[in-house]
């Protein structure tokens, strides 16, 4: 029954080259641009009309970034107050410190029931910490019931966006790595399989019914988890959560600490913004919550084992802290112009999309190429930060981190040095003068011919003309028409406004040829 | 909204922050808004010994760098009244990111000037519509035109609909919508270089949406995403022309930018 999905590509995002290396792939793929520019279109349009019907909603998401807050910046209180309500109700909590602690308390866990196979509920704790390959590795099958995450484990593939984890593949894809994979890990797909969406769902429900019914273990993660009453959520669209939260007898909650909300009503802000903001519905089709054991329903035996995983450094870090707001709700992704042409392998991580750039380095630190990379990511046109519905200021982080990149290169790089020149220029007005000199100099050569390329500026060249600089500067020209005493300040402020006859009784005179 | 009929009313004097790419390469922009302010009545001094923002700094990670231009800039605008700019990513720059460099310095004096300064530190709608309360600005511009909000003045500044309300005053033009039009241009500063593949692609999807108006001149609020969104139009030979809001805005029957 261990037939494994083969690896044919490591699953893993270690050792991914820098997010410009990745991404000129991606953009490459003119396939997987139409797909994402398809979806997130949709799906951006879809969240616009639903957040459009909320009146408040600006004081939502006040309310929602509070609600985090407040759990953050009380966050053991919380985290103790959570232990002790769950433990009070017959669950037992499991604190891992990493990735390895939280795989091997739920490789344990399973092991102990003699089981050689979990189901799963898509997580983004478990992607993250790559408990999958840590279950096989131990001879575990993990199936993931998730429509989307089936895809992408049938598919070998790596998931490309937080909700929609094949957002990249198109249905003829999809029927392709049904046919083909589906047999060879439990019950086959039909022969005639189509890609129309009604026949690829049927085959998926099909399959996995097999493996809802056989399991006895369900590995989850958690939308929130509820300090006052020990309750964990778990919000979803298409029922497998339902089937794995309920059916086995042993149930494994992986959970980040930062997922914890203060108190039962808290839930109702979030469960307001995040189905809105996520797959622009009203509410979710499926929201499952339980609260330790219940005897005689459901899993008799509910593990929860709270993460950190970098956490706690990155709460620790006082302008990154909001970052732990995140509900991954992914309406950064949906919006975000970078993300919808790249998609989000290139981000190297199973957090893409605006979050991931900051999230990233700031989980796992700056030491790698691609996390130096990642706060580079964006052209900080801030719609992330207009559709986060807890209010994440998703720019200025990356700006942030980018100064942490900079700083930490301690201005060993040919861009240090040439900003550090810039600098120069820019820390005194003459020196500005006499470097637009050579500039305007440049505009006299070179006449009304257009720039097609120059060195040093390849990167700009290869799809974009230059413009040409002017003969004459902004200042020479202020300086000739208006004189170097009109440059000062020190009686500008408080000056008599300007008088009626100032204007010569005329104002704009071309008024007359209004149409 | 009052017209150029009313424009004897009280009008200040107001400094003008060229921004050092437009003083440099877009001499044209800074001197319309010289014209425009003095049409409608504004004495307009420019402080020379103004340079840079900083904001090129800032967004690639040299906040050490940064930090004396933030102090140049305190220094060389804290006695104005209104400083106006053609430009909402430098003005972005100074309102968000001035405040946060002067702390990150651990300068609580700085702090303390900037976040006086800021608040009089306006893009040129938000001085037009906000300060002079004028949207009809006399202008007279024949031709058809689109018009691309940039990132920066919609959504760090909140401009809003300022800039289309005094474009649609204008005499003779013919506003037509840019399709996708508040999507980012892919310009994003040394975006357009460090990431010039994805960049590259933003931008063409955006020449693409300003060929579909039928438009002769997209116009902006800042010349460096025209200068990238301008640079694609140009590589394919499209004939469409970039132009800044200020230079639309001063343009009149006599004078044509």
């Amino acid at each position: 029954m261990t037939d494994l999905p083969a690896q044919e590509t490591s699953p893993t995002f270690l050792g991914m080259p820098s997010f410009q290396h990745a991404a000129e792939a991606a953009l490459a793929d003119t396939q997987q641009r139409r797909n994402l520019a398809h979806a997130t279109a949709t799906i951006r349009a879809k969240r616009a009309a639903a957040v459009g019907e909320v009146d408040g909603w600006e004081d939502l998401r006040l309310a929602g970034a509070a609600a985090k807050d407040e759990a953050l910046h009380h966050l053991p209180h919380y985290l103790e107050q959570l232990e002790a309500a769950l433990t009070a109700r017959g669950a037992t909590v499991h604190w891992a410190r990493d990735a390895d602690e939280a795989n091997q308390v739920v490789v344990d866990l399973a092991r102990a029931k003699a089981t050689d196979e979990v189901v799963k509920v898509k997580s983004m704790a478990t992607q993250e910490i790559e408990l999958n390959e840590a279950l096989e590795a131990a001879g575990i099958a993990a199936w993931e019931t998730d429509l989307a995450e089936l895809i992408v484990q049938l598919g070998e593939d790596r998931p490309s966006h937080i909700l929609v984890p094949a957002i990249h593949r198109n249905r003829a894809e999809i029927r392709e790595i049904f046919a083909r994979r589906m047999g060879a890990v439990g019950r086959a797909a039909p022969d005639d399989l189509t890609d129309e969406p009604a026949r690829l769902a049927e085959a998926a429900r099909l399959h996995l019914r097999e493996k809802f019914l056989r399991a006895r273990v369900a590995v989850t993660g958690a939308n929130f988890a509820v300090a006052e009453t020990g309750t964990l959520v778990v919000v979803e669209s298409e029922g497998n959560g339902r089937m794995c939260l309920t059916l086995p007898e042993t149930l494994i909650t992986v959970v980040g600490i930062e997922k914890v909300l203060p108190t039962f009503a808290d839930l109702s802000t979030m469960l307001q913004l995040l189905p809105r903001s996520s797959t622009g519905e009203r509410m979710n089709p499926y929201t499952s919550m339980w609260t330790g054991v219940t005897p005689g329903d459901g899993p008799q035996e509910v593990h929860v084992v709270l993460l950190d995983n970098g956490r706690s450094r990155v709460l620790a870090d006082e302008a990154g802290r909001e970052a732990l707001r995140c509900i991954r709700c992914s309406a950064c992704l949906n919006v975000c112009p970078v993300y919808e042409r790249t998609g989000g392998h290139a981000y190297g991580s199973v957090y893409p999309g605006p979050i991931g750039a900051v999230l990233n380095p700031l989980l796992r630190g700056t030491s790698s190429e691609v996390d130096r990379s990642l706060p580079y990511a964006s052209s900080l046109c801030g719609a992330c930060f207009e559709a986060c519905p807890v209010r994440i200021d998703i720019p200025s982080l990356l700006v942030r981190l980018r100064t942490q990149v900079v700083d930490e290169a301690s201005g060993r790089s040919a861009e240090a040095a040439s900003m550090k020149a810039a600098a120069w220029v820019f820390g005194d007005h003459r020196r500005l003068e006499a470097a637009q000199r050579a500039a305007t100099l440049g505009g006299r050569l070179l006449g009304d011919r257009t720039i097609r390329s120059l060195p040093g500026l390849g990167a700009w060249t290869q799809a974009r003309d230059v413009p040409t600089p002017p003969t004459e500067t902004f200042r020479q020209w202020w300086a000739r028409t208006h004189g170097d005493d009109e440059g000062d300040l020190d009686d500008a402020r408080g000056q008599p406004v300007v008088e009626e006859q100032d204007l010569g009784g005329a104002g704009p005179h071309t008024r007359q040829e209004g149409s | 909204m009052t017209g150029p009929a009313e424009l004897q009313v009280a009008r200040p004097t107001v400094a003008l922050f060229a921004t050092c790419f437009n003083d440099t390469m877009w001499p044209q922009t800074p001197r319309a808004v010289v014209t425009l302010l003095e049409r409608l009545g504004c004495r307009v001094v420019f402080p020379r010994e103004q340079t840079c923002c900083g904001q090129m700094f800032t967004n690639t990670g040299y906040a050490d760098a940064a930090t004396p231009l933030v102090r140049r800039f305190v220094d060389v605008f804290a006695g104005a009244d209104h400083v106006v700019s053609p430009s909402g990513s430098c003005v972005g720059s100074v309102r968000e990111q001035h405040a946060v460099l002067a702390r990150r310095a651990g300068d609580a004096g700085l702090e303390r000037e900037v976040r006086s300064l800021a608040p009089r530190v306006l893009e040129l709608s938000e001085l037009l519509v906000d300060v002079l309360g004028v949207t009809d600005v006399g202008a007279y511009y024949p031709h058809r035109v689109t018009y691309h909000p940039t990132c920066h003045s919609l959504r760090m500044l909140g401009v809003g609909d300022k800039p289309l309300r005094l474009l649609r005053a204008v005499r003779g033009i013919d506003l037509v919508d840019l399709p996708s039009a508040e999507e980012c241009c892919g310009f994003g500063g040394t975006f357009a270089m460090k990431n010039a593949d994805t960049s590259i692609a933003m931008g063409a999807d955006k020449a693409r949406h300003v060929r579909e108006t039928g438009a002769e001149v997209v116009v902006a609020g800042d010349n460096s995403c025209l200068a990238h969104i301008g640079g694609v139009l140009d590589r394919q030979r499209s004939g469409v022309r970039t132009v800044h809001l200020a230079q639309v805005l001063a343009s009149t029957q006599e004078e044509q930018a």
